[in-house]
Protein backbone atom coordinates (compact mmCIF):
# COMPACT_ATOMS: atom_id res chain seq x y z
CA UNK A 1 0.00 0.00 0.00
CA UNK A 2 2.76 2.51 0.96
CA UNK A 3 4.92 1.38 -1.80
CA UNK A 4 2.51 1.60 -4.27
CA UNK A 5 1.91 5.17 -2.86
CA UNK A 6 5.54 6.25 -3.05
CA UNK A 7 5.22 4.27 -6.85
CA UNK A 8 2.66 7.08 -8.08
CA UNK A 9 4.02 10.03 -10.48
CA UNK A 10 4.74 13.33 -7.68
CA UNK A 11 2.04 15.09 -9.20
CA UNK A 12 -0.74 12.31 -8.52
CA UNK A 13 0.72 12.54 -5.02
CA UNK A 14 0.96 16.16 -4.00
CA UNK A 15 -2.67 16.19 -5.63
CA UNK A 16 -4.02 13.71 -3.45
CA UNK A 17 -2.43 15.08 -0.52
CA UNK A 18 -3.66 18.31 -1.15
CA UNK A 19 -7.11 17.05 -1.43
CA UNK A 20 -6.51 15.57 1.58
CA UNK A 21 -6.16 18.17 3.26
CA UNK A 22 -8.63 20.16 2.15
CA UNK A 23 -11.11 17.82 3.27
CA UNK A 24 -9.94 18.03 6.67
CA UNK A 25 -9.20 21.62 6.54
CA UNK A 26 -12.89 22.63 4.84
CA UNK A 27 -15.36 20.40 6.87
CA UNK A 28 -13.21 21.52 10.30
CA UNK A 29 -13.60 24.79 9.02
CA UNK A 30 -17.54 24.33 8.48
CA UNK A 31 -17.66 22.70 12.01
CA UNK A 32 -15.93 25.46 13.44
CA UNK A 33 -19.61 27.43 13.35
CA UNK A 34 -21.21 25.03 15.04
CA UNK A 35 -18.66 25.08 17.41
CA UNK A 36 -19.05 28.66 17.32
CA UNK A 37 -23.64 28.50 18.55
CA UNK A 38 -22.37 25.75 21.01
CA UNK A 39 -20.12 27.61 23.12
CA UNK A 40 -22.57 31.10 22.19
CA UNK A 41 -24.66 29.17 24.05
CA UNK A 42 -22.68 27.16 27.05
CA UNK A 43 -21.42 31.25 27.53
CA UNK A 44 -25.05 32.06 27.93
CA UNK A 45 -25.98 29.06 29.86
CA UNK A 46 -28.30 27.17 27.81
CA UNK A 47 -27.33 24.03 25.98
CA UNK A 48 -27.31 25.35 22.42
CA UNK A 49 -28.43 23.75 19.12
CA UNK A 50 -29.33 19.54 20.29
CA UNK A 51 -32.47 19.03 18.48
CA UNK A 52 -31.86 17.98 15.56
CA UNK A 53 -32.15 14.62 15.73
CA UNK A 54 -32.93 12.50 12.28
CA UNK A 55 -34.71 9.46 13.40
CA UNK A 56 -32.33 6.43 11.78
CA UNK A 57 -29.17 8.47 12.65
CA UNK A 58 -30.14 9.13 16.44
CA UNK A 59 -31.16 5.46 16.66
CA UNK A 60 -27.53 4.33 16.54
CA UNK A 61 -26.74 3.66 20.20
CA UNK A 62 -24.29 6.14 21.96
CA UNK A 63 -23.02 7.88 18.86
CA UNK A 64 -26.30 9.17 17.55
CA UNK A 65 -27.21 10.96 21.23
CA UNK A 66 -24.03 12.21 21.50
CA UNK A 67 -24.15 13.86 17.74
CA UNK A 68 -27.53 14.96 18.62
CA UNK A 69 -25.77 16.79 21.54
CA UNK A 70 -23.24 18.18 19.91
CA UNK A 71 -25.21 19.58 16.92
CA UNK A 72 -23.60 17.22 14.42
CA UNK A 73 -27.32 17.25 12.45
CA UNK A 74 -27.91 20.65 12.76
CA UNK A 75 -24.74 21.57 11.50
CA UNK A 76 -25.43 18.82 8.40
CA UNK A 77 -28.77 20.34 8.07
CA UNK A 78 -27.21 23.57 7.82
CA UNK A 79 -25.19 23.15 5.04
CA UNK A 80 -27.36 21.24 3.15
CA UNK A 81 -29.71 24.31 3.39
CA UNK A 82 -26.70 26.86 2.55
CA UNK A 83 -25.82 24.28 -0.81
CA UNK A 84 -29.57 23.71 -1.94
CA UNK A 85 -31.11 27.22 -1.02
CA UNK A 86 -31.52 29.38 -3.97
CA UNK A 87 -28.35 31.79 -5.20
CA UNK A 88 -29.38 35.12 -5.29
CA UNK A 89 -27.28 37.97 -6.97
CA UNK A 90 -29.23 40.94 -6.93
CA UNK A 91 -29.83 42.88 -10.28
CA UNK A 92 -27.28 46.13 -9.17
CA UNK A 93 -24.19 44.37 -8.60
CA UNK A 94 -21.32 43.88 -11.04
CA UNK A 95 -21.58 40.02 -11.02
CA UNK A 96 -17.98 39.09 -12.52
CA UNK A 97 -16.26 40.24 -9.21
CA UNK A 98 -19.47 39.82 -7.26
CA UNK A 99 -19.08 36.09 -8.18
CA UNK A 100 -15.51 35.84 -8.46
CA UNK A 101 -15.48 37.45 -4.41
CA UNK A 102 -16.16 34.55 -2.36
CA UNK A 103 -13.88 32.16 -4.59
CA UNK A 104 -11.09 35.14 -4.01
CA UNK A 105 -11.43 34.13 -0.45
CA UNK A 106 -11.72 30.88 -0.08
CA UNK A 107 -8.74 30.47 -2.04
CA UNK A 108 -5.97 32.13 -0.18
CA UNK A 109 -7.84 30.69 3.10
CA UNK A 110 -7.17 26.98 2.05
CA UNK A 111 -3.91 27.37 0.13
CA UNK A 112 -2.24 28.75 2.90
CA UNK A 113 -1.76 25.48 4.74
CA UNK A 114 0.60 24.07 2.44
CA UNK A 115 3.53 26.24 4.25
CA UNK A 116 2.29 24.93 7.14
CA UNK A 117 4.08 21.65 8.54
CA UNK A 118 1.23 19.68 10.55
CA UNK A 119 2.42 17.04 12.07
CA UNK A 120 6.37 15.22 11.89
CA UNK A 121 7.99 11.53 11.63
CA UNK A 122 11.06 9.56 12.74
CA UNK A 123 12.93 8.35 9.99
CA UNK A 124 15.01 5.41 10.39
CA UNK A 125 17.71 7.27 11.14
CA UNK A 126 15.94 9.24 13.97
CA UNK A 127 15.87 12.15 12.13
CA UNK A 128 12.41 14.73 12.62
CA UNK A 129 10.81 14.85 9.25
CA UNK A 130 7.82 17.48 9.07
CA UNK A 131 4.35 16.33 7.94
CA UNK A 132 3.76 19.21 5.24
CA UNK A 133 2.46 19.66 1.22
CA UNK A 134 5.22 22.10 0.54
CA UNK A 135 8.54 21.87 2.61
CA UNK A 136 9.75 24.70 1.30
CA UNK A 137 12.10 27.39 2.47
CA UNK A 138 9.99 30.75 2.09
CA UNK A 139 7.47 29.59 4.55
CA UNK A 140 6.21 32.20 7.11
CA UNK A 141 6.76 34.61 3.90
CA UNK A 142 4.71 32.14 1.68
CA UNK A 143 1.81 32.54 4.92
CA UNK A 144 1.86 36.20 4.80
CA UNK A 145 1.82 36.63 1.20
CA UNK A 146 -0.98 34.06 0.38
CA UNK A 147 -3.01 35.50 3.54
CA UNK A 148 -2.76 39.17 2.85
CA UNK A 149 -4.48 38.20 -1.00
CA UNK A 150 -7.85 37.45 1.63
CA UNK A 151 -8.03 41.33 1.91
CA UNK A 152 -8.96 41.43 -2.13
CA UNK A 153 -11.89 39.47 -1.36
CA UNK A 154 -13.07 41.45 0.68
CA UNK A 155 -12.54 44.76 -1.33
CA UNK A 156 -14.38 43.14 -4.23
CA UNK A 157 -17.39 41.62 -1.95
CA UNK A 158 -17.92 45.55 -0.80
CA UNK A 159 -17.26 46.90 -4.28
CA UNK A 160 -19.02 44.35 -6.68
CA UNK A 161 -21.73 44.44 -4.32
CA UNK A 162 -22.76 48.28 -5.45
CA UNK A 163 -24.09 49.35 -1.94
CA UNK A 164 -23.36 51.79 1.27
CA UNK A 165 -23.06 48.59 3.86
CA UNK A 166 -20.78 46.43 2.21
CA UNK A 167 -18.84 49.07 0.64
CA UNK A 168 -18.29 50.87 4.01
CA UNK A 169 -17.76 47.63 5.64
CA UNK A 170 -14.85 46.86 2.81
CA UNK A 171 -13.29 50.08 3.38
CA UNK A 172 -13.03 49.39 7.08
CA UNK A 173 -11.59 45.84 6.35
CA UNK A 174 -8.91 46.67 3.94
CA UNK A 175 -7.94 49.37 6.32
CA UNK A 176 -7.95 46.88 9.49
CA UNK A 177 -6.01 44.37 7.70
CA UNK A 178 -3.18 46.90 6.18
CA UNK A 179 -2.71 48.03 9.87
CA UNK A 180 -2.37 44.81 11.30
CA UNK A 181 -0.72 43.07 9.12
CA UNK A 182 2.93 45.34 9.38
CA UNK A 183 2.95 45.22 13.10
CA UNK A 184 1.89 41.24 12.80
CA UNK A 185 5.20 41.01 10.44
CA UNK A 186 7.09 43.01 13.04
CA UNK A 187 6.17 40.61 15.90
CA UNK A 188 7.33 37.39 14.01
CA UNK A 189 10.81 38.81 12.94
CA UNK A 190 12.52 38.51 16.18
CA UNK A 191 11.99 34.53 16.06
CA UNK A 192 13.40 34.51 12.74
CA UNK A 193 16.03 36.70 13.42
CA UNK A 194 16.29 33.94 16.37
CA UNK A 195 16.86 30.90 14.42
CA UNK A 196 18.65 31.92 12.03
CA UNK A 197 22.05 32.46 13.83
CA UNK A 198 24.85 34.09 11.65
CA UNK A 199 26.87 31.48 9.95
CA UNK A 200 23.69 28.92 9.38
CA UNK A 201 22.26 28.46 6.49
CA UNK A 202 18.94 31.27 6.28
CA UNK A 203 15.49 29.79 6.37
CA UNK A 204 12.33 30.93 7.00
CA UNK A 205 10.95 27.97 7.09
CA UNK A 206 8.41 27.08 10.01
CA UNK A 207 10.18 23.25 10.32
CA UNK A 208 12.95 25.57 11.39
CA UNK A 209 11.45 27.24 14.35
CA UNK A 210 9.78 23.63 15.76
CA UNK A 211 13.34 22.06 15.23
CA UNK A 212 14.29 25.28 17.07
CA UNK A 213 11.48 24.61 20.16
CA UNK A 214 11.98 20.94 20.24
CA UNK A 215 15.97 21.08 21.73
CA UNK A 216 17.66 19.44 24.51
CA UNK A 217 18.27 21.69 27.41
CA UNK A 218 16.87 24.23 29.15
CA UNK A 219 16.76 27.51 26.54
CA UNK A 220 16.76 24.89 23.92
CA UNK A 221 13.37 23.25 25.03
CA UNK A 222 12.09 26.66 25.98
CA UNK A 223 8.85 27.42 23.66
CA UNK A 224 8.97 30.89 22.03
CA UNK A 225 6.03 32.58 23.96
CA UNK A 226 8.32 32.15 26.97
CA UNK A 227 11.55 33.23 25.55
CA UNK A 228 9.31 36.74 23.24
CA UNK A 229 6.14 37.02 25.21
CA UNK A 230 5.69 40.36 24.11
CA UNK A 231 6.27 39.00 20.28
CA UNK A 232 3.49 36.13 20.71
CA UNK A 233 1.06 38.56 22.04
CA UNK A 234 1.06 41.26 19.43
CA UNK A 235 0.87 38.59 17.29
CA UNK A 236 -1.91 36.70 18.76
CA UNK A 237 -4.01 40.37 18.82
CA UNK A 238 -3.64 40.83 15.41
CA UNK A 239 -4.68 36.73 14.22
CA UNK A 240 -7.41 38.21 15.60
CA UNK A 241 -7.55 41.19 13.67
CA UNK A 242 -6.83 39.55 10.55
CA UNK A 243 -9.08 37.37 10.99
CA UNK A 244 -12.13 39.44 11.68
CA UNK A 245 -12.90 38.52 14.73
CA UNK A 246 -14.22 40.01 18.09
CA UNK A 247 -13.31 42.17 19.24
CA UNK A 248 -12.01 43.80 15.87
CA UNK A 249 -15.29 42.39 13.22
CA UNK A 250 -15.21 45.69 12.02
CA UNK A 251 -15.99 45.07 8.62
CA UNK A 252 -19.13 42.65 9.86
CA UNK A 253 -20.41 44.60 12.58
CA UNK A 254 -23.61 43.88 11.98
CA UNK A 255 -25.39 46.75 14.61
CA UNK A 256 -23.72 49.49 12.27
CA UNK A 257 -23.09 48.20 8.73
CA UNK A 258 -25.98 45.15 8.56
CA UNK A 259 -23.79 42.55 7.28
CA UNK A 260 -20.62 44.10 6.18
CA UNK A 261 -18.97 43.41 2.80
CA UNK A 262 -20.92 40.31 2.97
CA UNK A 263 -24.87 42.07 3.17
CA UNK A 264 -25.75 41.30 -0.42
CA UNK A 265 -24.58 37.63 -0.37
CA UNK A 266 -27.30 34.38 -0.03
CA UNK A 267 -26.88 31.21 0.28
CA UNK A 268 -23.53 28.88 -0.56
CA UNK A 269 -21.81 32.16 -1.61
CA UNK A 270 -22.31 33.97 1.95
CA UNK A 271 -21.11 30.33 3.58
CA UNK A 272 -17.81 30.55 1.49
CA UNK A 273 -17.09 33.78 3.05
CA UNK A 274 -18.00 32.08 6.21
CA UNK A 275 -15.98 29.27 5.92
CA UNK A 276 -13.26 31.20 4.53
CA UNK A 277 -13.09 33.04 7.92
CA UNK A 278 -12.78 30.19 10.41
CA UNK A 279 -10.14 28.02 7.40
CA UNK A 280 -8.32 31.30 8.22
CA UNK A 281 -8.24 31.56 12.06
CA UNK A 282 -7.81 27.52 11.77
CA UNK A 283 -3.89 28.29 9.90
CA UNK A 284 -3.55 31.56 12.09
CA UNK A 285 -4.01 29.57 14.97
CA UNK A 286 -1.12 27.01 13.56
CA UNK A 287 0.79 29.27 12.48
CA UNK A 288 0.87 30.89 16.55
CA UNK A 289 1.41 27.47 17.63
CA UNK A 290 4.40 26.84 15.05
CA UNK A 291 5.79 29.80 15.79
CA UNK A 292 5.21 30.07 19.95
CA UNK A 293 3.82 26.85 21.27
CA UNK A 294 6.33 24.71 19.99
CA UNK A 295 4.12 22.81 16.88
CA UNK A 296 4.12 19.60 17.61
CA UNK A 297 5.87 19.02 20.71
CA UNK A 298 3.58 17.95 23.46
CA UNK A 299 5.11 19.61 26.11
CA UNK A 300 7.44 22.50 26.73
CA UNK A 301 11.08 20.79 27.42
CA UNK A 302 9.39 17.58 26.21
CA UNK A 303 9.97 17.40 22.30
CA UNK A 304 8.17 14.35 20.60
CA UNK A 305 10.94 12.20 19.68
CA UNK A 306 11.59 12.51 23.39
CA UNK A 307 8.02 10.96 24.27
CA UNK A 308 7.96 8.23 21.39
CA UNK A 309 10.89 6.80 22.80
CA UNK A 310 9.84 6.95 25.93
CA UNK A 311 6.66 5.17 24.96
CA UNK A 312 8.97 2.92 23.33
CA UNK A 313 10.91 1.91 26.17
CA UNK A 314 7.67 1.63 28.32
CA UNK A 315 5.89 -0.57 26.65
CA UNK A 316 8.43 -2.04 23.98
CA UNK A 317 5.86 -1.99 21.19
CA UNK A 318 7.27 -1.98 17.59
CA UNK A 319 4.96 0.04 16.20
CA UNK A 320 5.61 2.94 18.81
CA UNK A 321 8.24 3.52 16.49
CA UNK A 322 6.63 3.17 13.15
CA UNK A 323 6.48 6.55 11.30
CA UNK A 324 2.74 5.90 10.32
CA UNK A 325 1.99 6.35 14.11
CA UNK A 326 4.75 8.88 14.89
CA UNK A 327 2.58 11.16 12.29
CA UNK A 328 -0.88 10.50 13.07
CA UNK A 329 1.12 11.47 17.01
CA UNK A 330 2.01 14.33 15.92
CA UNK A 331 -0.86 15.59 14.12
CA UNK A 332 -3.14 14.67 16.89
CA UNK A 333 -0.63 17.11 19.36
CA UNK A 334 -0.69 19.38 16.74
CA UNK A 335 -4.52 19.34 15.62
CA UNK A 336 -5.69 19.20 19.54
CA UNK A 337 -3.46 22.68 20.22
CA UNK A 338 -5.66 24.28 17.51
CA UNK A 339 -9.05 23.30 18.09
CA UNK A 340 -7.95 24.37 21.73
CA UNK A 341 -6.92 27.49 20.25
CA UNK A 342 -10.07 28.14 17.82
CA UNK A 343 -11.66 27.72 21.84
CA UNK A 344 -9.65 30.33 22.85
CA UNK A 345 -10.87 32.79 19.78
CA UNK A 346 -14.29 31.67 20.89
CA UNK A 347 -13.97 32.47 24.46
CA UNK A 348 -12.90 35.59 23.90
CA UNK A 349 -15.24 36.22 21.36
CA UNK A 350 -18.25 35.75 23.92
CA UNK A 351 -16.29 37.64 26.13
CA UNK A 352 -15.66 41.36 24.93
CA UNK A 353 -17.70 43.54 23.18
CA UNK A 354 -16.38 45.67 19.80
CA UNK A 355 -14.17 48.18 19.34
CA UNK A 356 -15.00 51.19 17.79
CA UNK A 357 -13.56 51.73 14.83
CA UNK A 358 -11.35 54.73 16.12
CA UNK A 359 -9.85 52.37 18.73
CA UNK A 360 -9.21 50.10 16.24
CA UNK A 361 -7.23 51.80 14.33
CA UNK A 362 -5.62 53.52 17.83
CA UNK A 363 -4.82 49.94 18.84
CA UNK A 364 -3.14 49.40 15.64
CA UNK A 365 -1.26 52.71 14.82
CA UNK A 366 -0.33 54.02 17.86
CA UNK A 367 0.35 50.93 20.34
CA UNK A 368 1.05 47.78 18.41
CA UNK A 369 3.13 49.40 15.78
CA UNK A 370 4.89 51.19 18.46
CA UNK A 371 5.38 48.64 20.52
CA UNK A 372 6.16 45.76 18.11
CA UNK A 373 9.04 48.41 16.69
CA UNK A 374 10.34 48.61 20.02
CA UNK A 375 10.22 44.87 20.68
CA UNK A 376 12.17 43.82 17.30
CA UNK A 377 14.83 46.94 18.22
CA UNK A 378 15.25 45.41 22.07
CA UNK A 379 15.49 41.58 20.44
CA UNK A 380 17.98 42.51 17.74
CA UNK A 381 20.17 43.44 20.38
CA UNK A 382 19.71 41.08 22.47
CA UNK A 383 20.40 38.75 19.84
CA UNK A 384 23.54 40.60 18.60
CA UNK A 385 24.89 40.23 22.02
CA UNK A 386 23.75 36.62 22.75
CA UNK A 387 24.89 35.27 19.06
CA UNK A 388 28.36 37.15 18.58
CA UNK B 1 -23.97 70.96 49.48
CA UNK B 2 -26.48 69.13 47.27
CA UNK B 3 -23.98 68.17 44.47
CA UNK B 4 -20.92 66.39 45.28
CA UNK B 5 -18.23 66.48 42.92
CA UNK B 6 -16.24 63.09 42.15
CA UNK B 7 -12.20 63.18 41.56
CA UNK B 8 -11.99 61.27 38.30
CA UNK B 9 -9.44 59.28 38.64
CA UNK B 10 -7.28 58.61 35.24
CA UNK B 11 -6.73 54.76 34.02
CA UNK B 12 -4.17 52.89 35.49
CA UNK B 13 -1.25 51.62 32.73
CA UNK B 14 -2.62 48.18 33.50
CA UNK B 15 -5.86 49.42 32.80
CA UNK B 16 -5.55 51.74 29.61
CA UNK B 17 -4.06 48.36 28.51
CA UNK B 18 -7.41 46.45 28.71
CA UNK B 19 -5.10 43.47 29.18
CA UNK B 20 -6.79 42.85 33.83
CA UNK B 21 -10.65 43.51 32.34
CA UNK B 22 -9.86 41.69 29.42
CA UNK B 23 -8.57 38.66 31.72
CA UNK B 24 -11.43 39.12 34.58
CA UNK B 25 -14.14 39.12 31.82
CA UNK B 26 -12.69 35.91 30.15
CA UNK B 27 -12.68 34.68 33.65
CA UNK B 28 -16.70 35.27 34.02
CA UNK B 29 -17.30 34.05 30.51
CA UNK B 30 -15.63 30.68 32.06
CA UNK B 31 -17.38 30.44 34.72
CA UNK B 32 -20.55 30.62 32.81
CA UNK B 33 -19.35 27.75 30.01
CA UNK B 34 -18.85 25.43 33.06
CA UNK B 35 -21.96 26.36 34.81
CA UNK B 36 -25.00 24.09 33.97
CA UNK B 37 -27.58 25.41 31.84
CA UNK B 38 -30.31 27.44 33.21
CA UNK B 39 -32.75 26.44 30.55
CA UNK B 40 -35.05 23.52 30.30
CA UNK B 41 -35.48 20.94 27.05
CA UNK B 42 -38.54 22.38 26.90
CA UNK B 43 -41.00 19.92 25.61
CA UNK B 44 -39.65 16.69 27.39
CA UNK B 45 -38.52 19.12 30.53
CA UNK B 46 -41.21 21.51 32.29
CA UNK B 47 -40.49 23.86 34.40
CA UNK B 48 -41.46 23.84 37.79
CA UNK B 49 -44.22 26.02 38.31
CA UNK B 50 -44.08 28.32 41.43
CA UNK B 51 -47.52 28.06 44.31
CA UNK B 52 -49.34 31.18 42.91
CA UNK B 53 -48.83 31.39 39.63
CA UNK B 54 -51.48 32.39 37.13
CA UNK B 55 -52.25 29.95 34.53
CA UNK B 56 -55.14 29.30 32.58
CA UNK B 57 -58.11 30.04 34.67
CA UNK B 58 -60.24 26.77 35.39
CA UNK B 59 -63.12 25.43 37.56
CA UNK B 60 -63.01 23.47 40.78
CA UNK B 61 -64.95 20.53 42.44
CA UNK B 62 -64.98 20.71 46.53
CA UNK B 63 -63.93 17.85 47.78
CA UNK B 64 -67.27 16.17 48.11
CA UNK B 65 -67.41 16.45 43.94
CA UNK B 66 -69.95 19.46 43.94
CA UNK B 67 -69.28 21.83 41.42
CA UNK B 68 -68.53 25.04 43.58
CA UNK B 69 -69.70 27.44 40.58
CA UNK B 70 -73.16 28.69 41.69
CA UNK B 71 -73.30 31.06 38.09
CA UNK B 72 -73.40 33.92 40.00
CA UNK B 73 -71.78 35.66 37.02
CA UNK B 74 -69.48 38.14 38.94
CA UNK B 75 -66.87 36.48 37.18
CA UNK B 76 -68.42 37.14 33.80
CA UNK B 77 -69.06 41.04 34.66
CA UNK B 78 -65.42 41.49 36.15
CA UNK B 79 -63.77 39.98 33.21
CA UNK B 80 -61.76 42.68 31.14
CA UNK B 81 -61.46 41.30 28.16
CA UNK B 82 -64.85 39.56 28.08
CA UNK B 83 -63.50 36.06 27.75
CA UNK B 84 -66.41 34.60 29.90
CA UNK B 85 -69.54 33.39 29.00
CA UNK B 86 -71.76 31.61 31.91
CA UNK B 87 -75.16 30.42 31.03
CA UNK B 88 -76.86 29.81 34.40
CA UNK B 89 -78.80 27.05 34.76
CA UNK B 90 -80.93 25.49 37.97
CA UNK B 91 -80.39 22.51 39.62
CA UNK B 92 -82.71 19.81 39.36
CA UNK B 93 -84.51 19.09 42.60
CA UNK B 94 -83.73 15.66 42.98
CA UNK B 95 -80.24 16.34 43.18
CA UNK B 96 -78.35 16.22 46.73
CA UNK B 97 -76.83 19.54 46.34
CA UNK B 98 -80.52 20.88 45.33
CA UNK B 99 -79.79 23.29 48.45
CA UNK B 100 -77.72 25.42 46.55
CA UNK B 101 -80.11 25.86 43.77
CA UNK B 102 -78.07 27.40 40.65
CA UNK B 103 -75.24 25.90 38.99
CA UNK B 104 -73.98 26.82 35.60
CA UNK B 105 -75.72 25.43 32.36
CA UNK B 106 -72.86 26.22 30.60
CA UNK B 107 -69.55 27.77 31.20
CA UNK B 108 -67.12 29.38 27.94
CA UNK B 109 -63.40 30.71 28.96
CA UNK B 110 -62.30 32.29 25.92
CA UNK B 111 -58.49 31.60 25.84
CA UNK B 112 -58.39 33.89 22.77
CA UNK B 113 -59.53 36.65 24.74
CA UNK B 114 -58.30 35.69 28.42
CA UNK B 115 -55.25 37.85 29.86
CA UNK B 116 -54.37 35.80 32.51
CA UNK B 117 -55.39 39.06 35.17
CA UNK B 118 -57.05 36.90 37.87
CA UNK B 119 -59.73 38.94 38.62
CA UNK B 120 -62.21 36.18 38.21
CA UNK B 121 -60.43 34.38 40.58
CA UNK B 122 -60.21 37.50 42.85
CA UNK B 123 -64.08 38.26 42.37
CA UNK B 124 -65.45 34.47 43.14
CA UNK B 125 -67.17 34.32 46.47
CA UNK B 126 -67.55 30.44 46.15
CA UNK B 127 -63.93 29.98 45.38
CA UNK B 128 -65.04 28.22 42.20
CA UNK B 129 -62.64 29.32 39.29
CA UNK B 130 -58.91 29.33 39.66
CA UNK B 131 -55.60 30.51 37.69
CA UNK B 132 -53.50 27.06 38.22
CA UNK B 133 -50.53 25.89 36.50
CA UNK B 134 -51.64 24.85 33.54
CA UNK B 135 -49.80 27.25 31.16
CA UNK B 136 -49.88 26.05 27.40
CA UNK B 137 -52.61 25.99 25.61
CA UNK B 138 -53.09 25.49 22.15
CA UNK B 139 -55.84 24.31 19.01
CA UNK B 140 -55.83 24.22 15.79
CA UNK B 141 -58.83 26.14 15.39
CA UNK B 142 -60.41 29.37 17.06
CA UNK B 143 -63.07 27.10 18.38
CA UNK B 144 -60.88 24.63 20.16
CA UNK B 145 -59.72 27.78 22.21
CA UNK B 146 -62.56 28.15 23.88
CA UNK B 147 -62.36 26.62 26.84
CA UNK B 148 -66.14 24.31 27.78
CA UNK B 149 -67.58 23.60 31.49
CA UNK B 150 -66.33 20.13 30.76
CA UNK B 151 -63.22 20.80 29.78
CA UNK B 152 -62.52 23.95 32.50
CA UNK B 153 -63.66 20.64 35.16
CA UNK B 154 -60.85 18.32 33.72
CA UNK B 155 -58.52 20.99 34.07
CA UNK B 156 -59.31 22.46 37.40
CA UNK B 157 -59.88 19.45 39.09
CA UNK B 158 -61.02 19.02 43.01
CA UNK B 159 -59.38 21.53 45.43
CA UNK B 160 -58.92 21.46 49.23
CA UNK B 161 -62.13 23.08 50.76
CA UNK B 162 -62.11 23.37 54.48
CA UNK B 163 -65.28 25.73 55.07
CA UNK B 164 -67.70 23.27 53.26
CA UNK B 165 -69.82 26.22 53.02
CA UNK B 166 -72.97 24.94 51.51
CA UNK B 167 -73.14 21.77 53.62
CA UNK B 168 -72.94 23.68 57.01
CA UNK B 169 -76.00 25.62 55.45
CA UNK B 170 -77.64 22.52 54.77
CA UNK B 171 -77.13 21.16 57.85
CA UNK B 172 -78.09 24.35 59.90
CA UNK B 173 -81.91 24.46 57.50
CA UNK B 174 -82.25 21.04 58.67
CA UNK B 175 -81.84 21.38 62.01
CA UNK B 176 -84.63 24.36 62.60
Amino acid sequence: MIDFYFSLPDIVRYIIQGIAVICFLFPVGAACSMAERKVAAWAQDRPGPNRARPWLLARIPIIGPILGYFGIFNLMADGGKLLFREDITPGHVNKFYFVMAPIVAMTPALSTIVFVPFGAYLDSAGQILPVMLANVDIGILGVFALASLSVYSLILAGWASNSKYPFLGAIRASAQLISYELSMTLAVVPVLLWINAPGTTGSLSLVRVVEFQSQPGFWGGMWFVFIMPVSAFIFLITIFAETNRQPFDMPESEADLVGGYHTEYGSYKWSLFFVAEYCQMIVGSGIFILLFLGGWNPLPWIPLADLVNWLHDLLHWQWLMHPIFVGLLSIGIFVTKVLIFIFIFMWVRWTLPRFRYDQVMRIGWQRLLPLSIANLVVYIIAIALLQK
Amino acid sequence: MSVIQVQRKPLSLAERTYIPQILSGMKTTMKHIVAKPVTVNYPEERPEIPPGYRGVPTLVRDPHGREKCVSCQLCEFVCPPKAIRITPGEIPADSPNAHVEKGPREFEINMLRCIYCGLCQEVCPEEAIWLQNVYSSSGYTRAEMVNNKQKLYELGGTLPDTHLKWDKKKAAAEKH
